[in-house]
């Protein structure tokens, strides 16, 4: 019998805030339910990186948080780089999504260092960027999220947006982009949780994970009628 | 005055707004509130932290009424300064005097600061800091500082909870005014999850290492031991749920504090086991013989400590979550929730303007509820109408559940929220 596929979750101690943890949940969920195994291995501050690791996840954070885990983040960047450069599936939300970036100086006047897999520059703003986001993906459709951040992320030219924002504020609230994606990586600002009220971006990861794996990915038709009907109430809910 | 009191009274007649009053008269006399409560014998009593507020401020009101003081509150829920002010104002004589011994008052995190300011608290509780409504509050972080501000400007008691780390740290740089605790038994710590406790802490979890004026040695569900002066009292409580005993012994120690030497122990154990539930806060209401039991949930740990806490088998359980203002617009909190412990019952009904999210919540932890009807009235209806005679237990955001109450009240006697 195969291993089960490999996720791994970053700093679920510290990085842990506004439900993330509903994104792992959601990806071993449809992997059992798309008939494939996977196990979840949490990497806490100090901890290596598995050999194995076919998918990673990792949430938003207090700044409080993300003080603590910058220095080792950083400690895990040239894998992290590899990874990504290689291909890995990862999908990292709010504040890992701001240190997966080169910088992020935050509106105290701290610098924080990213570990650069994303090229994508964040500056802190003394008002929060808070509600419902509708952003538009052409490849994914509606995405359909919750914001809650102070940083305003820019993206470079090595960095593509996840999708365009259509009511919401996003990336920084200007320029009308959502999250940033270079090879098979994802940054979002997104909570909700993101992946399961976007069934197609869980299915992508799983997906990227499992043809990397096994050459192939033969996923389940679901059924997605409670999703559907969770994300046309969302669609109605004020900002 | 007569101002405050003549607009008190209209918005009476109109059948709402508790806070009203007590804006018109902050406009017209900011100093009301500090003017009024400074002759108070016993001060200005303030209790805040996230989950807890509304029962334990009743708890200490009630066991220091059970103690012959004249006690002054905001019953109400309506915790801001304003609808302290609306409050006072209906407790006042024409002179604009109080007769009460002290005032008990619920303070929001947010909103205590700014009282506070106003007005010094001569003694403060502070229950708990969990992340909770982060669209309207920011981080826990910034909860605990808020919580922090009212116990420095303390100029009594500060009674803190020993074993949530938050709350306990503030000790530290308190100065000049004594500080007691109150707390839980190592034996009970685990069914006391914390934030920290759902991503992989548990292990390293410990007792506080402060001693305990007043500690919860033990509980089952209507009965609790508490621990003070080295000895232990059991009390049968109408109360229910592990947070509410805890409550209870921040209650206990709370009023330990205030009344010191004069508390009369036994008055003081026969009144706590009298105590009846807060509106919404595990308060059952009969239709048709049939108790309806409505526990408000607001943030991940005291959906958590619900779940914890009661036994879901032979009870149809509903799920009603709304996601105004007052709830927190973000539902992404309910995926921190883990409702394992409803699989074996199941969930006869979700309702509320997220009812369909809740659905999917419970789908991905292998649960399907029977029902989904987003409209709180007719899932009412159909959950009474069912031919089930089992009691009904309805965890509920807070609107849901004044709306739940509001369509109840139609159907049976339900208590007035005043």
């Amino acid at each position: 019998m195969t291993a089960p596929l490999r996720l791994v979750h970053l700093y679920p101690r510290e990085m842990n805030i506004y439900g993330d943890h509903g994104n792992v949940l959601t990806l071993l969920r449809r992997l059992e339910w798309h008939g494939y195994r996977a196990e979840v291995t949490a990497v806490h501050r100090g901890d290596r990186l598995p050999p194995d690791a076919d998918l990673l996840i990792g949430g938003g954070g207090q700044d409080s948080g993300q003080g603590l885990v910058e220095s080792d983040l950083l400690r895990l960047g040239p894998d992290l780089t590899a990874m990504a450069a290689d291909g890995t599936p990862m999908l990292m939300v709010c504040g890992l999504y701001q240190l997966f970036g080169h910088t992020f100086h935050t509106s105290s006047g701290r610098v924080l260092h990213g570990v650069g897999v994303l090229d994508i520059q964040t500056v802190g703003s003394p008002e929060r960027l808070i509600g419902n986001v509708v952003a538009v993906s052409e490849e994914f459709g509606q995405v359909i999220g919750y914001e809650n951040h102070s940083g305003r992320t820019t993206l470079g030219t090595g960095a593509a947006p996840l999708a365009r924002v259509a009511a919401g504020m996003g990336n920084n609230g200007s320029d009308r982009t959502e999250g940033a994606r270079y090879n098979n990586v994802i940054g979002t600002y997104l909570h909700g949780s993101l992946l399961p009220r976007n069934p197609t971006i869980a299915d992508h990861l799983i997906a990227t994970a499992l043809q990397r794996r096994f050459g192939s990915a033969n996923l389940r038709a679901l059924d997605e009628s409670s999703t559907g009907e969770a994300r046309r109430v969302a669609l109605t809910r004020p900002r | 005055m007569l101002i405050g009191r003549a607009v008190r009274c209209a918005t009476r007649l109109r059948g709402g707004g508790t806070a009203l009053p007590g804006l018109v008269m902050e406009r017209i006399n900011p100093t009301f509130l500090s003017r009024v409560l400074a002759p108070l014998p016993h001060g200005v009593a303030v209790i805040s932290g996230t989950n807890g507020k509304t029962t334990t401020t009743r708890l200490v009101v009630e066991l220091l009424r059970g103690q012959g003081l004249q006690v002054l509150t905001n019953p109400s829920g309506s915790n801001f300064s304003r609808g302290v002010a609306s409050s006072l104002l209906g407790q006042v004589d024409a002179f604009g005097r109080l007769t009460a011994d002290i005032a008990v008052l619920e303070l929001d995190e947010a909103h205590g600061v700014r009282f506070v300011t106003d007005v010094r608290p001569r003694h403060s509780l502070l229950l708990n800091v969990f992340r909770d409504q982060l669209d309207r509050f920011g981080e826990i972080d910034s909860t605990a500082r808020l919580l922090h501000e009212i116990a420095l400007r303390t100029t009594g008691t500060v009674v803190l909870n020993r074993d949530d780390e938050r709350i306990a740290g503030i000790a530290s740089s308190i100065d000049g005014v004594p500080v007691r605790y109150f707390g839980v038994d190592a034996s009970l710590l685990d069914r006391f999850p914390g934030d920290d406790d759902l991503h992989g802490r548990g292990a390293d979890r410990r007792a506080g290492d402060a001693g305990a004026d007043v500690l919860l040695t033990a509980m089952d569900e209507h009965r609790a031991t508490f621990e003070f002066d080295g000895r232990r009292h059991t009390v049968d409580l109408r109360l229910s749920g592990s947070y509410n005993q805890l409550n209870a012994a921040a209650a206990l120690a709370f009023v330990r504090a205030v009344l010191g030497d004069e508390v009369d122990e036994q008055a003081l154990l026969r009144t706590l086991s009298d105590v009846t539930p807060a509106f919404g806060r595990g308060e059952v209401i009969t239709v048709g013989g049939r108790p309806i039991e409505l526990i408000l949930v607001k943030n991940p740990a005291g959906f958590r400590l619900a779940l914890e806490s009661f036994d879901p088998a032979g009870c149809a359980t509903v799920i009603a979550i709304n996601d105004h203002a007052n709830d927190s617009r973000d539902v992404s909190w309910l995926w921190d929730v883990e409702f394992d412990r409803l699989r074996r019952a199941g969930v006869e009904m979700v309702t509320g303007i997220r009812a369909a999210e809740m659905d999917l919540r419970l789908r991905y932890d292998d649960i399907h509820p029977v029902h989904v009807e987003a409209d709180p009235r007719r899932a009412l209806r159909a959950i009474l109408s069912s031919g089930s005679d089992l009691p009904v237990r309805i965890f509920c955001t807070y609107t849901a559940m004044l709306q739940l109450r509001r369509h109840l009240a139609t159907l049976a006697h339900v208590a007035r929220i005043d």
